[in-house]
């Protein structure tokens, strides 16, 4: 019975999974003629990727390093998924959380003890993250807004926001190149994992990915939550407070989000600036759908993904290919994954792999 | 985006050192003119394919592949309309690959809009890297200031022939819905796909053709970016006009003249900051900046409601569900 159901799970789970990399196998071909038609080796490119991404401990290290916001973006648009949302704002919750960390974190040090300043600049940042996201959310279930659209226009005016405060009123007058708020004190910075060389938020982005699995998949939230994906007429019906689960799940996506903020600031750059919108947001969308919107699987894909931007800069010098080479592969993986959803589903297992009905 | 307000500046500052204050709504106006067009075209397009019921966020990348195509065709040719051409053709193909994926079975079209965006995006920085320092015949513009002697008026009030275009395009759009065959076709398998097929139209077909139609002006809209203002071929070319098209169109509530006001008013709150700025107020630059997004949000707001679907939407489309 137990071997039995252990089974069945990792049927699913494998059944599941088979889209997806036939998905990112078709991009990897795709890619390559792309390539040959240029007469580059597809090969040396690929190569160059795996070095620059996994082919030692340090670059493994500065994969998960990267991996660690867009775990957090991904999981923005994975829960909020669960409830038939497509969100696509986890970089203005990213942008947002990151600038709250940042003011809270210069409130708190110096009268707080250094881990009392970083638990309450983590928080700053997960609140505002999920209050932005939250937002949407509300103006989703109460004005029926769409929440692609809102979310979308809210990232314009979180990074408009975060451009106006640090090139004005919170701009500390000795960064010049690029505004910044005053920086964070060297103790309230989150420290490495001992023995590596990556920070803490990657630890804090794979327990959220565990958290999220277990809420979305073992309570009743998340139980509520995929019910209102499913049928939300059938959820209100059956006395689901679809408001509040909405809302809820919003605001969690949002933290999320706005804690990758957070561990950017006080992991990587000591202040909130504008090269906090970078992408994060845009990428986890792409691992999310990879994903299949799952929270475990979200893991590896954001190492994958981390991994794959990681070593753009080796392949941008090796190979004397422009920077923007990789986010063709991006593009082009990300049509061929969403094409992929089409076969979902269709596909048979071989024979010996099923179990017999009604065992 | 900073280079291009930066350009807009340094043309606005002229009308504002000659005319003072009172050259603020004037800028505004040039501002809104010169920057509205791209929104015009993307807003057309985007009309035209949420009509036939579907809504492509990729138009984006329709744009910057348009803008490449047209400044490398324009580059090589030495004709600026061979490159408007070409950002049509390859703008029609960025939305030939969206209709075909979006008609496979459970393929989300938003998402996809958000792929052909980042695909689009990417290609054309790819590709673009040899055209960065180059130079391109550009677009002739209609001067629309001959009455005034001043040459800051003159050359504010210059405007593309493309603009001229989009101006005409919008009305004859009304007409296209309203008394063609294929204006009510397009409008049947938008509201009700049922009843197309009963009637005999292939729903996937057409909506394959709107999204290529409509992605082709969004290219066009990128020709205008890289062929005449800010004009060049540089990575911050776009400041995400076709991204706006979603929010445009609902704002114009699916009217393709509303589209044509709305692309004015983006225009004109796109260029409030660098107006105010040439008169010396550099105070909430980035702020005014974002005027066009805080406004399309406060309207979706006021004009949302949960208990009923958006007048004038199309049946068929997720968003409006």
């Amino acid at each position: 019975m137990q071997a039995g159901t252990l089974f069945l799970h990792a049927r699913r789970a494998g059944s599941a999974a088979v889209p997806p990399v036939l998905a990112l196998l078709a991009a990897c071909v795709l890619f390559s003629l792309f390539l040959l038609v240029q007469g580059i080796s597809p090969s040396a490119v690929f190569g160059n990727i795996y070095d620059g991404a996994f082919g030692s401990w340090f670059s493994w290290q500065n994969s998960m390093q990267r991996a660690a916001p867009i775990m957090l973006t991904a999981l923005c648009v994975a829960i909020t998924a669960k409830l038939g949302l497509i969100v696509i704002g986890a970089e203005g919750a990213l942008v947002l959380g990151g600038l709250g960390a940042a003011l809270a974190g210069l409130a708190l040090q110096g009268w707080l003890p250094p881990l009392g300043a970083q638990v309450g600049l983590l928080l700053a940042g997960a609140v505002v993250g999920g209050l932005w996201i939250a937002l949407a959310g509300a103006l989703r279930h109460y004005r029926g807004v769409n929440e692609t659209i809102s979310t979308l226009l809210l990232t314009y005016i979180a990074i408009a926001v975060l451009n106006h405060l640090v090139e004005g009123p919170l701009r500390d007058p000795a960064s010049l190149n690029n505004p910044s708020t005053f920086p964070l004190d060297w103790n309230v910075m989150i420290g490495e994992i001992p023995g590596t060389t990556i920070h803490w938020g990657f630890g804090f982005a794979v327990v959220a990915c565990i958290v999220c699995w277990v809420l979305v998949n073992r309570t009743t939230f998340g139980f509520a939550a995929r019910m209102i994906g499913g049928n939300p007429q059938a959820a209100k019906l059956s006395g689901i407070p679809v408001g509040r689960v909405l809302l809820l799940a919003c605001g969690l996506g949002g933290a999320a989000a706005g804690l990758a903020g957070a561990v950017e600031v006080a992991a990587v750059h000591g202040a909130a600036n504008s090269s906090l919108a970078v992408g994060y947001g845009f990428t986890g969308i792409l691992v999310a759908f990879i994903a299949r919107q799952n929270a475990l699987a979200i893991i590896a894909v954001a190492i994958l993904l981390g991994g794959l931007e990681a070593s753009s800069g080796v392949v941008q010098r090796r190979m004397d290919l422009p920077d923007a080479t990789l986010v063709v592969f991006q593009g082009i993986a990300f049509l061929c994954v969403l094409a992929s959803e089409a076969i979902q589903g269709r596909l048979r297992m071989p024979q010996l792999l099923r179990p017999r009905e009604a065992v | 985006m900073e280079e291009q307000t930066d350009v807009l500046q340094e043309q606005l500052t002229g009308v504002a050192e000659a005319l003072g204050w009172w050259g603020v709504p004037l800028a505004i106006l040039a501002g809104a003119i010169r920057a509205s067009t791209p929104f015009l075209f993307v807003a057309l397009g985007e009309c035209l394919t949420e009509r036939s019921g579907r809504i492509n966020l990729g138009l984006e990348g329709g744009l910057v592949m348009g803008a490449l195509a047209g400044f490398a065709f324009s580059h090589i040719t030495g004709n600026p309309w061979a490159g408007v051409l070409m950002a049509a053709l390859v703008g029609s193909l960025m939305g030939l690959i969206h209709g075909v994926l979006c008609s496979l079975p459970r393929v989300n079209d938003i998402a996809v809009g958000i792929a052909i965006m980042l695909f689009g995006v990417g290609l054309a920085f790819y590709l673009g890297k040899p055209f960065i320092q180059e130079s391109a015949p550009r677009l002739p513009a209609v001067p629309l200031g001959f009455w005034s002697s001043s040459g800051a008026v003159q050359s504010a009030l210059s405007v593309n022939a493309l603009f001229v275009i989009g101006v005409i395009l919008a009305p004859l759009m009304v007409l296209f819905f309203r008394s063609t065959r294929w204006g009510l076709v397009v409008r049947m398998v938008g509201d009700n796909e049922e009843a197309a097929r009963a009637a005999g139209y292939s729903p996937m077909r057409v909506r394959i053709l709107a999204t290529m139609v409509g992605s082709a002006m969004a290219g066009i809209g990128g020709a205008f970016l890289s062929l005449y203002y800010p004009g060049g071929w540089s990575e911050g070319l776009s400041s995400g006009q076709g991204l706006m098209a979603v929010a445009l169109v609902i704002f114009a509530r699916w009217h393709p003249v509303y589209c044509m006001l709305a692309a004015l008013l983006f225009g004109a709150a796109g260029a409030i900051g660098p107006a105010l700025q040439s008169v010396g107020v550099s105070w909430g630059y980035y702020l005014f900046n974002a005027a066009p997004y805080v406004l399309t949000l406060v309207i979706m707001i006021i004009a949302c409601s949960r208990f009923r679907t958006l007048r004038g939407a199309p049946g068929e489309l997720s968003v409006a569900r």
